[in-house]
């Protein structure tokens, strides 16, 4: 490999020159760049010849571009400028390492998930389905009513606890509140739902699996993800305005729900809208607390299971039937629609804050 | 409204001093609207507690059942620990993939990328958060397992010295060690969002003094940025830990399960872990087998709090004190 990097050097030492005025030799500015691409190819080059497949080779290419971009620029520039751009090359690495799974795994999910997006998968449920069709219509109804009434049971108490915090908390429970709503974004999501079902449990005796339970799961993480986007929002509301109203009699509750709350109702569409794309696609809360069915079954408050869509996937891949090969495609289809269905409400919500943004600086 | 007549008839004496006896005015409304507000934080501090209340109550009946009844037909103890074991190996690996990783993410796009498409760039990784876990199990099982089989067989052969690698190397791929490639992927954005967040807040006179005494770009970074981001880091880190710790679907999707209580990450015997043993056996479990599952849930719990807890308390030390620099 270290026959491949003397080529490079040659142009480099000719264009020294009108970098000028330095005693010491230097790079020109672009060099690393080119040095990088004759070690990539060298790299790739021998990743063909040995036969390796695609990855072996873009890695080959890889560490050899970098260490021809390292050793040249020791040779010539010295050691601290070789240090510097071999961190350039592993910084710029680990970024473009990153970006494997979130391409590989798009695209995945979109290979294998087009081929059933068709109609049947909305309309049909999978009552009497063995083998071919069937859908998910049930899961989908089942995950917008749950998703909705977690919803309803998150934004009053996640807005209300951020109005305290923001509007009249003070001193330790402040203090308190604000600390274990941080500590509570990091309960796992299979502990709420353990929590859910250890609640209703008392209710409605062993084995409960019910709607309302899984939002209840579902509550208990999304409550401080709007407590804390909620919070940011509302302290970024300026205290002029405030004062203004308070200059003008006007008690503090209806300052907070007349002047602070639509300044601020922006910026709380898109935190609740980012709260309800976290939760939407949770799973294993809803695996214990609503349980899969095939049917369509609409009521979160009866003890019945609940079909919603990241279980439905969940068990179409694990548990996909006798001819696997239908359940694994209803399987992909649904993670492709969570997918889908995510990405909307993140649009959603930047659309939200560039729309309906307060206009500033008139 | 609250001047009476006779306060009126001491006419100009009583005008500042009546304003400061007067209490400040509370209407019906305010009260109503600030003891909702006070009472929904109380609310929150209330379920925190009751999360922890429920899981114990339930948790109990599991320490006082005999052996036979428990899923292992052993001790309780005997049953949390090679999930307790699985949990900790996996989320390690993670975090010692994924941080590394994640910290130089922030850096590029702080410091490397130009500045026209960092913001694109690091709403690309805030893409990876939003993505349901469910699908990274997906993901895992269906395209990164099968393309680490080879990479593992060349482990097994050449590095199968290192009690690590002893193999025998699996051949569906779904091993300890995908496993915690999978979750390293997962903490990633989590721990970018918060490193950017620290380097953003780097004093620029920190940095220029370093650029302006002559060092590379490599050198400021090493010099000021990253002494200035220490705890940052390391808090970040530690909330990616608990998200690790945590994270079920895709371990459950992933994992082939033995039970086995071993080092070796690339075989096809590895020990489960104690989110994903609960959503592999909750649905089939009744009676005493729950509270079991409940009781290594709680266990989970404590192990996520305490790492969670130390994590906001080393990132809010940080924050105080460069508010007081």
């Amino acid at each position: 490999m270290s026959t491949q990097t003397p080529p490079a050097p040659a142009p480099s030492s000719t264009t020294l020159p009108d970098l000028g005025g330095g005693h010491r030799r230097r790079l020109p500015r672009r060099a690393p760049v080119g040095l990088f691409v004759v070690g990539a190819l060298a790299g790739a080059l021998t990743g063909r010849l040995t036969g390796g497949n695609v990855a072996l080779t873009v890695i080959y290419a890889a560490i050899l571009g970098t260490l021809a971009v390292y050793v040249v620029s020791a040779v010539v520039d010295g050691r601290r400028k070789a240090t510097d751009r071999l961190m350039t090359c592993l910084v710029t690495g680990a970024f473009l390492i990153a970006m494997i799974p979130l391409v590989s795994l798009v695209y995945e999910v979109l290979r294998n998930g087009i081929k059933r997006l068709d109609a049947t998968f909305f309309s049909n449920s999978m009552v009497g389905v063995i083998g071919e069709g069937g859908g998910a219509y049930h899961a989908i109804w089942g995950t917008l009513i749950v998703t909705g009434l977690t919803t309803l049971i998150s934004v009053p108490i996640g807005l209300f606890t951020a109005i305290y915090l923001v509007e009249y908390g003070h001193g330790r429970l402040k203090g308190a509140i604000t600390f274990f709503v941080d500590v509570m974004t990091g309960i796992p999501s299979i502990v709420a739902g353990l929590f859910a079902y250890a609640l209703f449990e008392i209710f409605f005796g062993p084995g409960v699996r019910m709607g309302l339970a899984g939002a209840v799961a579902l509550s208990v993480l999304m409550i401080p993800v709007v407590v804390r986007s909620t919070e940011e929002v509302l302290k970024l509301v300026p205290n002029e305005l405030r004062e203004a109203s308070y200059a003008l009699g006007v008690p503090k509750w209806r300052t907070i729900v007349k002047v602070v709350i639509p300044t601020a109702a922006a910026g709380l569409g898109t935190g609740v809208t980012l709260a309800i794309a976290r939760v939407v696609g949770e799973t294993a809360p809803l695996l214990i607390t609503l349980g899969i069915t095939n049917a369509t079954q609409n009521n979160p408050f009866v003890d019945e299971r609940m079909a919603t869509l990241p279980v439905y996937a969940y068990y179409q891949l694990t548990q996909p039937g006798v001819p696997p090969q239908f359940g694994i495609d209803r399987a992909w289809t649904a993670a492709l629609v969570l997918i889908i269905l995510v990405m909307a409400l993140n649009l959603v919500a930047r659309l939200i804050s560039r729309f309906f943004a307060p206009t500033t600086g008139r | 409204m609250g001047s009476t007549p006779d306060g009126r008839s001491k006419v100009t004496a009583t005008a500042t001093e009546d304003r400061k006896q007067t209490p400040p005015v509370r209407r019906a409304g305010d009260r109503v609207f600030s003891g909702t507000a006070r009472g929904a934080g109380i609310l929150m501090l209330i379920a925190l507690a009751g999360v922890a209340a429920f899981l114990v109550i339930k948790a109990i009946p599991a320490f006082s059942a005999s052996p036979a009844e428990l899923p292992n037909h052993g001790s309780l103890a005997g049953y949390i620990w090679p999930l307790l074991f699985g949990t900790l190996l996996a989320a390690v690996i993670a975090l010692l993939v994924g941080a590394p990783l994640a910290v130089a993410i922030a850096l590029f796009i702080t410091f490397y990328a130009p500045r026209r498409v960092a913001q694109v760039l690091g709403y690309l990784v805030d893409l990876l958060a939003a993505i349901p876990s469910v699908v990274f199990g997906f993901w895992g099982i269906g395209w990164l397992a099968p393309r680490l089989v080879p990479f593992y067989a060349w482990l097994e052969k050449h590095l199968g010295f290192i009690p690590l690698f002893t193999g025998p190397a699996s051949v569906t791929g779904r091993t300890m060690l995908t496993v915690g490639l999978v979750l390293a992927v997962m903490i990633l954005p989590i721990i970018t969002a918060i490193s950017r967040e620290v380097f953003r807040q780097v004093p620029s006179l920190h940095r220029e003094a370093a650029l302006a005494l002559g060092a590379t770009r490599w050198e400021m970074i090493r010099l000021a940025v990253l002494p200035y981001g220490r705890s940052g880091i390391i808090g970040g880190a530690m909330l990616g830990l608990g998200r690790a710790l945590g994270e079920t679907l895709a371990v459950a999707i992933v994992l082939s399960v033995s039970g086995a209580v071993t080092f070796d990450l690339i075989s096809s015997e590895n020990p489960s872990t104690i989110a994903a043993n609960i959503a592999l056996n909750f649905p089939e479990s009744s009676g005493i087998q729950i509270n079991a599952l409940i009781a290594s849930g709680l266990a989970l719990f404590v192990i996520t709090l305490a790492v969670n807890m130390l994590a906001r308390w080393i990132v809010a030390r940080r924050a105080e004190f460069t508010e007081a620099s």
